[in-house]
């Protein structure tokens, strides 16, 4: 608690606040009281996290607003040298422009078009991917799960938010939504009619709970139609939702 | 015996609200930064995938439903900082931080790119594996880590004490219920294992529908 009341880590950095702490007032007191910071000027009042018990768990100490929270703990990590920036801007530009759902796609209209491909897909699949170079955190054990007539795949994590990042990219909100990981497993023909997907009865749902290391790829039924097309124009009518089996893949119209 | 996060089949959460292929990646900037912070964070190496799964598992149920995706994220990280001595409480809450004895494990920005398409294998060498293919078995009932009271499993309560079939099998992998606990990886093999949709929810939307895990062999045991 006694640290909580020094002046000089993130609120520094968010505030602007620049006092000569981390003297202590000489009664005793915290350096907030002897006037150097007003609390006024703080804008927080009683949201203080320093107000907190010291059995209170260490997140509830930084900055109630979330952007605040993030940035008090950046800002940390880069001052005690454990994070650069840089680096986090690399990761983000991976995620934002390098690694996303473009991947999947090539994947799947390649095994629409290359039969051995195909076979080799749903045998290996991590081996199978790695040959189009797609490998790599959150996708190191790749598991293919095709489309027929007969059984159609969707894929889940109800326990958090598992998902073959090299092939989709960062999940979308939908996917990590309590919602959709709640009901996916109980109902999914009623979460795919949320998508606006209805399956024939006859068409048996497979819902497979991402509870490991293994990552889905799910390989939608290539649409009627489409025997001139490509493997470019191919991948260009493949959703990501496709792929994890809350839509079917439409003909070009 | 359950945690807060084990929500498969849970009722009351509303509709799926689908939104578009084309929503940003990130909806906030802040999303971003708190996933590169957690990235970044987790190559200093103090914890390992199964423990960071667990720590926002250890939030409380009043935040973990109350915080948004990525917030749970920072409060994890934020958790496991002081959890592993990597920073202090009072450095949290803003306190002139202290020189750290970890800044030869800062990530490098030209270290990103190989880090992330490494990734990090789960499978290991190991036992045989015990059930084969199209074997039937049931799952633990309750769900629970039986090394440590409270602890880290990955069998989701709905899945507990349900007969189903083996019918994929990964090797050996690690097992998050010792990773998570600092208990060494302990692989063991890995199964994947289909349940009838009828048997886990006591009715199915359509007859023939099923649902499958990817359980460890320890939460089976074989049904004659």
């Amino acid at each position: 608690m006694q640290g909580a009341k020094l002046f000089g880590g993130w609120r520094e950095a968010l505030f602007g606040l620049r006092p000569k702490a981390p003297t202590r007032h000489p009664l005793g007191r915290e350096a907030r009281l002897s006037g150097i910071v007003s609390g006024a000027s703080e804008g927080h009042g009683a949201a203080m996290p320093h107000d907190h018990a010291d059995d209170a768990p260490p997140h509830s100490l930084l900055p109630p607003e979330p952007a605040l929270r993030v940035k008090a703990l950046e800002t940390l990590l880069t001052r005690k040298g454990l994070v650069d920036p840089a680096a986090l801007d690399e990761i983000i530009e991976t995620y934002a422009h390098k690694v996303g759902p473009r991947n999947g796609a090539a994947v799947v209209a390649r095994a629409w078009v290359d039969a051995d491909f195909r076979a080799r897909l749903l045998a290996d699949a991590t081996a199978a991917v790695a040959e189009m170079g797609f490998a790599g955190r959150q996708g190191e054990h790749m598991v293919a799960v095709e489309n027929t007539p007969e059984q159609h795949n969707m894929v889940v994590c109800t326990l958090c938010s598992c998902y073959p990042w090299p092939l989709l990219g960062i999940p979308p909100g939908w996917y990590k939504s309590d919602a959709y990981r709640a009901r996916a497993v109980r109902e999914p023909r009623a979460v795919l009619a949320e998508f606006g997907v209805t399956l024939p009865d006859a068409t048996r749902v497979r819902v497979w709970d991402s509870t490991a290391e293994v990552r889905y790829l799910v390989l939608p039924m290539r649409p009627e139609g489409t025997g001139s097309m490509d493997e470019a124009a191919l991948a260009a009518l493949v959703s990501r939702d496709a792929m994890i089996g809350t839509a079917l893949v439409a003909a070009p119209t | 015996m359950s945690r807060v996060h084990d929500m498969g089949g849970r009722f009351g959460d509303g509709p799926v609200v689908p939104g578009s292929e084309d929503d940003p990646i990130f909806a906030q900037e802040w999303h971003a930064q708190a996933l590169a912070l957690t990235l970044a964070a987790g190559a200093l190496g103090q914890w390992n995938l199964d423990v960071s799964r667990h720590a926002r598992e250890c939030l409380s149920p009043g935040d973990y439903m109350a915080f948004s995706y990525y917030e749970k994220w920072l409060a994890g990280l934020a958790d496991l900082l002081v959890m592993r001595g990597v920073v202090t409480r009072a450095e949290l809450a803003g306190a002139i931080p202290a020189a750290s004895t970890l800044t030869d494990r800062r990530l490098k920005p030209e270290a990103v790119a190989g880090v992330l398409a490494r990734g990090g294998p789960a499978s290991r060498d190991g036992a045989a594996p015990r059930f084969a293919k199209g074997d039937r078995v049931r799952t633990r009932h309750p769900t629970r880590n039986v090394m440590v009271d409270g602890g880290h499993t990955r069998l989701p309560g709905y899945a507990a004490g349900l007969v189903g079939t083996v019918e994929l099998l990964h090797g050996c992998h690690v097992f998050p219920d010792a990773n998570a606990h600092d208990q060494g990886e302990q692989p063991e093999p890995l199964y994947t294992v289909v349940f009838d949709a009828a048997e886990a929810w006591g009715r199915a939307e359509a007859p023939g529908d099923t649902v499958s895990c990817d359980l460890w062999e320890s939460y089976l045991e074989p049904v004659a």
